[in-house]
C-alpha cells in the first residue's frame, strides 16, 4: 500500500506525456465544442510540439484555463486567438491566422493547384497535336 | 575486442565500397568487363562486412557491453533482450548503421537481381549506389561512430527511452528505412541512364519493380508508425504532421508518382524526363527527411539527439548528390523528348493528372513543414503550421485525386471513346452517391458535404476498381486474363479506399471526452459505459504502473474489460501511458488514464473510433497490392519479356490485354 | 533548356536556407512581442506585504528591469548571485514577479539568498506571466523610462548578457538613471 502511494506521488509530481482537463465542462455543448476544438489549435509554447489539450505541463493548464474564461466571457474565436498572438505571437496557434503573412498559405493550396491545371493543359496541348500512333513496344501490356 | 572488430569491419567496408563505386563507374565507361564486374564483388564484400559490423553492435547491446558509449547511453541491464536487439537502432548513431547495412543489402539485391541489364548499366547502377553508401560509411565513421568507447564503464546504461520499448516501435525503423533507403535503386537507375544517355521504355521497366517494393516497405513503415502512435502516445490520434511524419511522407507521395509515372514511360515512351526528375526527387525528399531528424534544425519529439555538425556533414551530402543529379538532368533531359502524342481523354492524360496532383500535395507538405523555418530566418518572427492547416491545405489536391483514381484505369491508352467510358462509371456512380449519403446518414447518424464526399469517394473507388476485374472473370469465365500487374494495381487502389473510407469516418463521427473517474464510477461516450472496477498495482520487467480496470458495456450487456496503464519506468522516469483499447474492424473503443487528481479520482480519456483500423488495414492492402504487382511475369528473369534485345515490334507472343 | 534549370534553382536556394538555418541559434527561443510596444499593464499584491500592490505603474519614469522567477525553477537559483550584485550596485531597479510560486517558500528563499528586488509581485494563478507572454523561468525584460519593453532574455542572467544585451540597449537609448 505504502508503494502504491509513494508511486502516486510520484506521478503526481513529474508531468505526464497525456494530458486530461478535468474542469467542469460548458453546460452549452456548443460552447464546449468551440472550447475543446480551441484547445487543440493552441501551441503549448513550452513543449515539443503538443497542442495545450495534449500537454500538462503548468503552462498549458493555465492557458486552458483562461481560454475557459475568455469563452465564458463570449468571446468570439478570432477574440481568443488574438489574445494569444498579443502574448505569444503567431508562434502559439496551430492554425495560421488568414490575414498578414500567413494568409499566403491558405492561398498556397488553389494557387499549386492552378499552377498545376495551367502545366496540364500545356502539355495536353502540346501531346495533341503530335501524332497518337506510334509503333512504341509493350502494344500488348495492359498498363 | 567486438566493438573494436565493428569499427574496422566498417572502415573495410568503406573501402570496398569505393572499389564498388569506381571501379565499375570506370569500366562502364571504356567498356571494360573485368572492372564493371568488381562492382558486384565488391558489393558483396562490402555487405559482409556492414553486416559484421551490425552485428558486434548487437552483440554490445545482447552482452551489456556498457564499455561502448552507444549502449551505454541506449540501454539498461533490467531491458527484456529483444529491447535490447531494438535499441540497436534507437538512436541516431545505431540507425545510421542500420540505414547503411540496408543500403549494402539493396545493393546486393541488385547485383543478384540484374543479369538481365545490359553489363554497363548495371555497373553504373551499382556503382553510384557505391558512392551513396561511401557517404554514409564516411558520416558514421567521421561524425557518427556507434563503437566509440567509455571509459571508465559504467555499471548500468541510461536506458532505452521508454517510448520505444514496444514491438511496433521496434520494427518500424527498419520497415521504413527499407522503403526510404530503397528509393536510392531507381535513384541510381536514373543516374546510369542519365551517364549514358540512354533511357528508354525498357529502362523504365526495368526500374519499376524496384521502386515498386522500396515504395511497399514505405507504406508499411508509415503505417506502422501511425498505428504506433494512435496505442501508444495516448491520446488516439493517428497522425500530427509533424516534422518527421511528413518527412517520410513526403517521399511516398512522390514515389506514387513515380510508379505512376514510370507506368507511361513503360508503355508509351512517354515522360521520360519527368520521370527521371521524380526518381531523383523520391531519393533526395528521403535525404532531406534524414537531415531534418538529424540536424537539430526542426524541434520535433521525433527527432534524434541533435548536433550541427552532423546537421552540416548531411547537409554537404544532401547538395553533392542532389545538385549533382540535377546538374545530369540539366544536361539530358532536354534531349529525350518524345514525338508521340496522346488524346485528351486517353489513360495517359490520367496518370499526367495524377502526378499533377500528387507534386501539389508534396509540395503543401513541404511548404508547411519548411514555412516555419523559412519565416523565422527571413524575419525573426515564428509562426506555427499544425494539422488545421494541413488537414486543410490536403484535402485540396487528394480530392479530386480519389475521384479522379476512379476513372484513370478505366481509360484507354493514347484515345479513349467518350460514349463507353461514361457509360462503365454509370454503376459506381450510383453506388457511391448511394453510400455516400447512406453511410453517414444511416450508420453514423449525421451528415454534412466532406462527410458525403468522403464516403462516397471511397465507395467509387472501390465500386470502380472491381469493375474491370469482374468484366475480365465473366468474359474469361475465370482469372486467366488479369495479370498480376492489373491485379496488384486494383488491390492497391482498394487499399487506398479502405483508407479514405476509415479516415474519414474516424475523423467525422470519433467521439472523445475527458472525465475524472473514482473506481466504482462510470461514464457514457457513445452509447458505451465505461465502468472503472478498480485501480490498482501492476509491475513490469522495468517498470511500475497504475492499472485501472475498465469494464465496457453497451446497453448493460458486457462488451470488454481493459486495463489501461500509467507506467513509471525505473530509470528514465519518464511516465508513459498504455492505453486500454477493445479492437474491431467496426470500431475501436479507446481508454487512456490522464493524471491522479485529489481524493483517489483520475483524469480518463474515452474514445470511441468507428472504422479506425480501415485506415491501417488500407496501408497493408495497398502494400500487398504492391507485392502482387511486382511477382508479375514479366519482371521474373529469363522471361520472355524481361529480355534486354533491342525493342522489337509488338508480337503476338505477349499476353493479350 | 530554360526548363530543365529550374530544379537545380529551386533546390539551391532550398540548400541556402537549410544551411543557414543550421547556424547557431536557438530552435527553442520565443521572440517576445514586447519589444518596442509598452509593458503589459498588470496590477499584484507583493510577495511580502499582501495590502501593498504593485504594477506597471512603479515602472515608470526610470529604466527598469522586470524578473520573472519562482523557487521551482533551477535557473532562477544560477542567476540570483548576479541579481544581488546588481541590485547592490544600484544600476537599475529590479522587479520581480514570482510566478506561480508558494508565498510562503518564495518568502523564506530571499530571506534565506537575499533580496534583490524592489519589490516582488506575486503572480499566483499565473495570469500575469501569461499577460507578459512567459513561457519559461527565469525571464528577464527590460523597460524604458516610458514604459516600453525593450528587450527580454531567457534564461538565467549574468554578466556577460547584461554587458551585451542590457548595458548597451541602456547607454544607446538615452537617458541613465
Amino acid at each position: 500500500m505504502k508503494r502504491f502511494l509513494v508511486l502516486l506521488a510520484i506521478m503526481f509530481a513529474s508531468s505526464s506525456i497525456l494530458a486530461i482537463d478535468t474542469d467542469v465542462a460548458f453546460d452549452d455543448p456548443e460552447l464546449q465544442a468551440r472550447y475543446e476544438r480551441l484547445i487543440s489549435e493552441v501551441r503549448c509554447v513550452q513543449c515539443q510540439n503538443n497542442s495545450i489539450k495534449d500537454s500538462n505541463v503548468l503552462l498549458a493548464s493555465d492557458l486552458r484555463r483562461e481560454i475557459r474564461r475568455l469563452l465564458a466571457e463570449g468571446k468570439t474565436d478570432a477574440e481568443v486567438a488574438d489574445f494569444l498572438v498579443a502574448r505569444y505571437g503567431e508562434f502559439a496557434l496551430y492554425r495560421p491566422r488568414m490575414a498578414g503573412k500567413t494568409l499566403a498559405l491558405w492561398i498556397a493550396p488553389f494557387l499549386l493547384v492552378l499552377l498545376g491545371g495551367f502545366a496540364l493543359f500545356r502539355v495536353l496541348k502540346h501531346r495533341m497535336s503530335l501524332p497518337i500512333d506510334d509503333d512504341t513496344k509493350n502494344e500488348g501490356q495492359p498498363e | 575486442m567486438i566493438p573494436e572488430i565493428g569499427q574496422f569491419a566498417l572502415v573495410l567496408a568503406l573501402s570496398l565500397a569505393v572499389c564498388q563505386a569506381v571501379l565499375p563507374l570506370i569500366g562502364a565507361h571504356r567498356g571494360d568487363v573485368a572492372m564493371m564486374n568488381v562492382g558486384r564483388s565488391a558489393a558483396a564484400g562490402q555487405f559482409v562486412f556492414v553486416a559484421v559490423a551490425f552485428g558486434c553492435l548487437t552483440w554490445s547491446f545482447i552482452a551489456n557491453d556498457f564499455s561502448v558509449l552507444y549502449v551505454a547511453n541506449h540501454s539498461q541491464l533490467s531491458l527484456p533482450t529483444i529491447y535490447r536487439v531494438s535499441a540497436v537502432w534507437g538512436a541516431h548513431e545505431g540507425s545510421l548503421l542500420l540505414w547503411i547495412f540496408i543500403l549494402s543489402a539493396w545493393t546486393i539485391a541488385v547485383a543478384r537481381f540484374s543479369s538481365g541489364l545490359p553489363a554497363a548499366f548495371a555497373a553504373r547502377v551499382i556503382g553510384v549506389l557505391g558512392l551513396l553508401s561511401i557517404g554514409f560509411l564516411l558520416f558514421a565513421l567521421l561524425t557518427s561512430n556507434p563503437f566509440d568507447r567509455l571509459f571508465p564503464a559504467p555499471g548500468d546504461g541510461g536506458d532505452l527511452n521508454p517510448l520505444l520499448q514496444d514491438p511496433g516501435l521496434a520494427i518500424h525503423p527498419p520497415l521504413l528505412y527499407v522503403g526510404y533507403v530503397g528509393f536510392s535503386v531507381a535513384f541510381a537507375f536514373a543516374i546510369a541512364a542519365m551517364i549514358s544517355g540512354d533511357l528508354d521504355q525498357r529502362w523504365a521497366k526495368w526500374t519499376r519493380p524496384w521502386t515498386t517494393v522500396a515504395w511497399m516497405f514505405l507504406t508499411l513503415g508509415i503505417a506502422l508508425g501511425s498505428w504506433w502512435a494512435y496505442y501508444e502516445l495516448g491520446w488516439g490520434g493517428w497522425w500530427f504532421w509533424d516534422a518527421v511524419e511528413n518527412a517520410s511522407f513526403m517521399p511516398w507521395l512522390i514515389g506514387t508518382a513515380l510508379i505512376h509515372s514510370l507506368a507511361v514511360t513503360e508503355k508509351r515512351g512517354l515522360f521520360k524526363s519527368w520521370t527521371l526528375l521524380l526518381a531523383i526527387t523520391a531519393f533526395s525528399l528521403s535525404l532531406l527527411g534524414t537531415f531534418l531528424v538529424r540536424s537539430g534544425i526542426i524541434v520535433s519529439v521525433h527527432a534524434f539527439a541533435t548536433d550541427p555538425e552532423r546537421g552540416r556533414f548531411i547537409l554537404a551530402f544532401l547538395a553533392i548528390v542532389v545538385i549533382g543529379a540535377l546538374i545530369l538532368y540539366a544536361w539530358r533531359a532536354p534531349s529525350l523528348d518524345s514525338d508521340v502524342g496522346f488524346a485528351p481523354l486517353s489513360r495517359e492524360t490520367f496518370l499526367l493528372l495524377n502526378n499533377v496532383l500528387l507534386v501539389v500535395a508534396t509540395t503543401l507538405v513541404l511548404i508547411g513543414t519548411l514555412s516555419p523555418l523559412v519565416v523565422e530566418l527571413a524575419t525573426g518572427g515564428k509562426i506555427s503550421i499544425g494539422p488545421p492547416w494541413f488537414n486543410v491545405a490536403f484535402l485540396v489536391p487528394m480530392i479530386p485525386l480519389v475521384i479522379l483514381l476512379g476513372m484513370g484505369m478505366h481509360t484507354a491508352w493514347r484515345t479513349q471513346a467518350s460514349k463507353p467510358w461514361l457509360n462503365t462509371f454509370k454503376i459506381p456512380a450510383i453506388i457511391a452517391i448511394i453510400l455516400g449519403v447512406v453511410i453517414p446518414l444511416f450508420v453514423y447518424g449525421r451528415i454534412s458535404i466532406l462527410l458525403v464526399v468522403g464516403c462516397a469517394a471511397a465507395a467509387w473507388i472501390v465500386a470502380s476498381s472491381l469493375i474491370p476485374i469482374i468484366r475480365s472473370v465473366r468474359r474469361e469465365k475465370g482469372t486467366a486474363g488479369i495479370t498480376r500487374s492489373a491485379l496488384g494495381m486494383t488491390i492497391a487502389h482498394l487499399g487506398m479506399g479502405s483508407f479514405v473510407l476509415g479516415a474519414t469516418v474516424v475523423s467525422a463521427f470519433g467521439v472523445e471526452s475527458d472525465r475524472a473517474l473514482q473506481p466504482g464510477e462510470s461514464i457514457e461516450v457513445a452509447g458505451f459505459e465505461f465502468h472503472m472496477k478498480s485501480l490498482g498495482n501492476a509491475q513490469g520487467p522495468n517498470f511500475s504502473a497504475i492499472e485501472a480496470e475498465i469494464e465496457i458495456r453497451d446497453n448493460g450487456e458486457y462488451v470488454a474489460t481493459v486495463r489501461p496503464q500509467k507506467r513509471q519506468y525505473l530509470v528514465q522516469r519518464n511516465l508513459m501511458t498504455e492505453a486500454g483499447i477493445h479492437p474491431g474492424m467496426d470500431k475501436d473503443l479507446f481508454v487512456a488514464l490522464g493524471d491522479q487528481l485529489g481524493d483517489g479520482a483520475w483524469s480518463v480519456r474515452v474514445q470511441y473510433k468507428p472504422l479506425i483500423r480501415f485506415i491501417w488495414l488500407g496501408a497493408l492492402i495497398m502494400a500487398f497490392g504492391g507485392l502482387i504487382a511486382v511477382s508479375d511475369r514479366r519482371y521474373r528473369p529469363g522471361s520472355k519479356t524481361s529480355s534486354t534485345a533491342p525493342a522489337e515490334p509488338a508480337k503476338a507472343a505477349e499476353a493479350p490485354a | 533548356m530554360n526548363r530543365y534549370v529550374w530544379p537545380l534553382v529551386a533546390v539551391g536556394v532550398l540548400l541556402i536556407f537549410l544551411s543557414i538555418g543550421l547556424k547557431d541559434r536557438d530552435i527553442r527561443a520565443l521572440p517576445s512581442p514586447f519589444i518596442g510596444k509598452p509593458a503589459p499593464q498588470f496590477e499584484l499584491p507583493t510577495l511580502k506585504n499582501p495590502e501593498v500592490t504593485i504594477g506597471s505603474k512603479n515602472l515608470a519614469g526610470d529604466y527598469a528591469i522586470v524578473n520573472v522567477w519562482a523557487t521551482w525553477c533551477v535557473q532562477c537559483r544560477k542567476e540570483h548571485g548576479f541579481l544581488l550584485d546588481l541590485a547592490a550596485s544600484k544600476t537599475i531597479p529590479i522587479y520581480g514577479i514570482n510566478w506561480r510560486d508558494s508565498r510562503v517558500e518564495a518568502i523564506r528563499w530571499l530571506d534565506d539568498l537575499g533580496d534583490p528586488y524592489v519589490a516582488s509581485a506575486y503572480d499566483a494563478d499565473g495570469r500575469v506571466g501569461i499577460d507578459w507572454g512567459v513561457y519559461g523561468a527565469p525571464e528577464t525584460f527590460l523597460v524604458d523610462p516610458e514604459g516600453t519593453v525593450i528587450y527580454k532574455h531567457l534564461g538565467p542572467l549574468d554578466s556577460y548578457v547584461w554587458q551585451r544585451e542590457f548595458a548597451s540597449r541602456m547607454a544607446s537609448g538615452g537617458a541613465r538613471p
